[in-house]
């Protein structure tokens, strides 16, 4: 095991510098420079020569490549040229509104599609079977914008002043603020990473409200989290449902589950104790993949319902030709993707002894 | 004569051919019915858009329409809207154009973006994945761990960077989606041709002096297409939702031009007051992803045997 674990990392690692480079050269076909970009109107020859050259832009490719990855290698991401903030720094603000919006998007596709998926296979070719599934169609048909600002439309508009409305916009209403981890804890003395660490874990909103008991902040985050996670976790859901259902079907059609309804287990009971836990398989690999890919895909959500998490953070700082941003930020997110794919690779020898890992 | 004979004597099935079969077999799928039904009245709504819309797409109706406003709601007199205003199925937006005849042209630019943009990554697709899978070795290394980047690079990300790298327009943004792609069509070659250079009658093809090339166009590709045409369906649905997303977004239809991503791009501010501007060209997005999927769904359950239930 331990050596299957070292070898998928070690195997991570080709791909990883194929990023880096990916990252690299792709910002120096961007069309205009960083001094440009941010100067506008102001840069001059002259100004943007020293500028590049006080940022070593004017070294040789291969050179600034290599400066990059040993900057990297002392865990350095570079400076944000636009914000001249640490890019780690914009890393402990973004990253965390990104994993939050994603992990209640799945916990929303995960807990409904599962759900859908079993009854559908329970049911299968019932009134309610072929509902779902066609549900499940316009689900994954569904742009994820236009569901966005439908879904603002009902429970902004529509349903305003009702207890049924929702905040279309942002993590918290104005005017409700939250108390950071490190202040409650009376950590503010902490610095370096440690305290990176808890500033991280602190603008994970609900987290934080959840265990300094800040009940309002953590209801008002609640209720601001629920549109975006519909929306981005839409078309999981309908991928989770289909792939339940059809792994499901597939299960019950084997030896083993006839055996069981041929010692008289009830239907119910056949499905639950026999057929889920080897239909969940499957749907293991769906859940990860698809959340690994909701890292880097939110931005859409993230634009509509003005979150500033990762992905929006990435196309600004296109934009903006702010390299080392969108560097630094796009090789977490490569590296969140890898390592969720591993867990589930992993996950695979636990949930089925029948998997030998080598 | 006896070889006739014995022909007819080894294969006296019903089959009528295996196009004919093939045929049957898709129209069999209700969901491959229903996802065609949807894509012909697309394609004719596409074909005929000049003669079905009421107004020329661009045309901004101040001054041509009496008592036009602008981001006014639909009208249908029939449905009881005051005949004192003009009638206009879907409303207009904010520049006064008719949206219903935007939406209906809207139809043209999707289904060529979807069709373009799968077809670009098809082809490139099944190239690396048919080079990486035929010749093996250190080549299928490096392409396929090439393919690998590209697949754990978020996807609309780097599609916004390659379109910044190009400029902002509709055939760069299909461009990305295309390039972002391909990975998908060349590991489902790659695994095809794996399976089928193995076979007995691509040994009988090399044994009887076919030359590389011939193998694998002649032999390897057809025997490998089916996967390739499903995985297409399905990913004509995808890139137009893409494409959309990136013009949504300001990356990729440029204004004027009636293409219902930028159209909800442009007026998503309008939300609040003329939520017709959203509603239209986002059901007809959805109705075009819904048929593209459908149909794909379908011809998956015709052509793959080992689905057969």
């Amino acid at each position: 095991m331990l050596r299957y674990i070292v070898r998928r990392i070690l195997l991570t690692i080709p791909v990883l510098f194929g990023i880096l480079v990916l990252v690299f050269f792709l910002g120096h076909v961007l069309p205009g420079s960083t001094c440009r970009a941010l100067l506008g109107e102001r840069a001059t020859d002259a100004v943007c020569a020293a500028y590049d050259h006080a940022h070593g832009l004017d070294l040789p490719i291969p050179v600034q490549f290599a400066n990059y990855l040993g900057a990297l290698s002392h865990g350095d991401l570079g400076t944000s040229t636009k914000s001249s903030q640490s890019v780690l720094d914009l890393l402990i603000q973004r990253l965390p509104v990104t994993i939050e919006l994603a992990l209640a998007a799945m916990l929303f596709a995960v807990t409904i599609g599962v759900l859908l998926g079993v009854i559908s296979a329970y049911k299968r070719n019932s009134v309610i079977d072929v509902v779902t599934m066609a549900g499940a169609n316009i689900g994954v048909s569904i742009p994820i914008f236009v569901l966005g600002l439908l879904l603002a439309f009902v429970f902004a508009i529509i349903l305003k002043g009702t207890p049924f409305a929702l905040p279309p916009s942002g993590r918290l209403t104005p005017g409700i603020t939250i108390v950071p981890l490190a202040t409650s804890w009376g950590l503010t003395s902490w610095t370096g990473v440690p305290r990176g660490i808890i500033d991280f874990v602190s603008n994970i909103y609900t987290f934080n409200a959840l265990v300094t008991g800040q009940w309002a902040v953590l209801g008002d985050a609640i209720r601001h989290l629920i549109l975006p996670a519909i929306a981005l976790g839409t078309i999981p859901l309908a991928i989770i449902a289909r792939i339940t259902r059809s792994s499901l079907l597939d299960v019950l059609g084997l030896d083993y589950v006839r055996t069981a309804r041929a010692k008289g287990l009830t239907e119910r009971n056949v499905v639950r104790h026999h057929g889920l836990p080897n239909a969940m398989l499957p749907v293991t690999t769906i859940v990860g993949l698809q959340l690994g890919s909701l890292f880097g895909g939110a931005v859409l959500t993230e634009t509509i319902f003005n979150l500033s998490g990762v992905g929006r953070a990435v196309a600004e700082a296109i934009g903006s030709r702010d390299f080392p941003t969108v560097q630094g930020f796009v090789l977490v997110i490569a590296i969140i993707y890898l390592f969720i794919n591993l867990i589930v690779d992993v996950s695979y020898a636990f949930l089925d002894p029948r998997v030998r890992l080598t | 004569m006896t070889a006739v004979v014995e022909a007819e004597l080894v294969a006296p099935s019903t089959s009528k051919g295996i196009w004919r079969d093939t045929l049957g077999n898709i129209l069999r799928q209700r969901n491959a019915i229903v996802g065609l039904t949807i894509l012909s009245f697309l394609l004719l709504t596409a074909l005929f858009a000049d003669q079905i819309s009421t107004y020329p797409p661009n045309q901004v109706l101040l001054g041509v329409v009496d008592g036009v406003k602008k981001s006014s709601a639909p009208c249908i007199h029939v449905l009881g809207c005051p005949t004192s205003q003009p009638e206009l199925l879907m409303g207009t937006d904010s520049n006064v154009r008719d949206v219903f005849s935007r939406v209906v042209h809207g139809a043209r630019v999707s289904l060529f973006v979807g069709f373009a943009t799968v077809g670009f990554a098809i082809v490139l697709g099944t190239l690396i994945g048919m080079v990486a899978g035929f010749a093996g070795g250190w080549l299928d290394n490096v392409l396929m761990r090439g393919m690998d980047v590209l697949l754990v690079f978020p996807a609309l990300l780097l599609a916004i960077a390659i379109v910044t790298a190009l400029g902002q327009s509709l055939v760069n943004a299909q461009l990305s989606i295309g390039i972002v792609a391909i990975p998908i069509y060349a590991r489902i070659m790659r695994a095809s041709v794996l399976t089928v250079k193995e076979s007995d009658f691509v040994t009988a093809s090399r044994a009887l002096g076919e030359s590389p090339a011939g193998i694998l166009f002649r032999r390897v590709l057809p025997n490998s297409i089916t996967p390739l045409i499903v995985a297409g369906t399905l990913g004509i649905g995808g890139a137009v939702l893409d494409v959309a997303a990136l013009s949504f977004l300001g990356y990729g239809a440029q204004p004027p031009l009636a293409e219902w991503g930028s159209m909800i791009g442009q007026d998503s501010g309008k939300l609040f007051t003329a939520p017709h501007l959203i509603f239209f060209p986002g059901l007809a997005l959805v109705l075009t992803v819904f048929g593209f999927n459908l149909l794909g769904d379908g011809l998956r359950d015709a052509l793959d045997p080992r689905l057969n239930r």
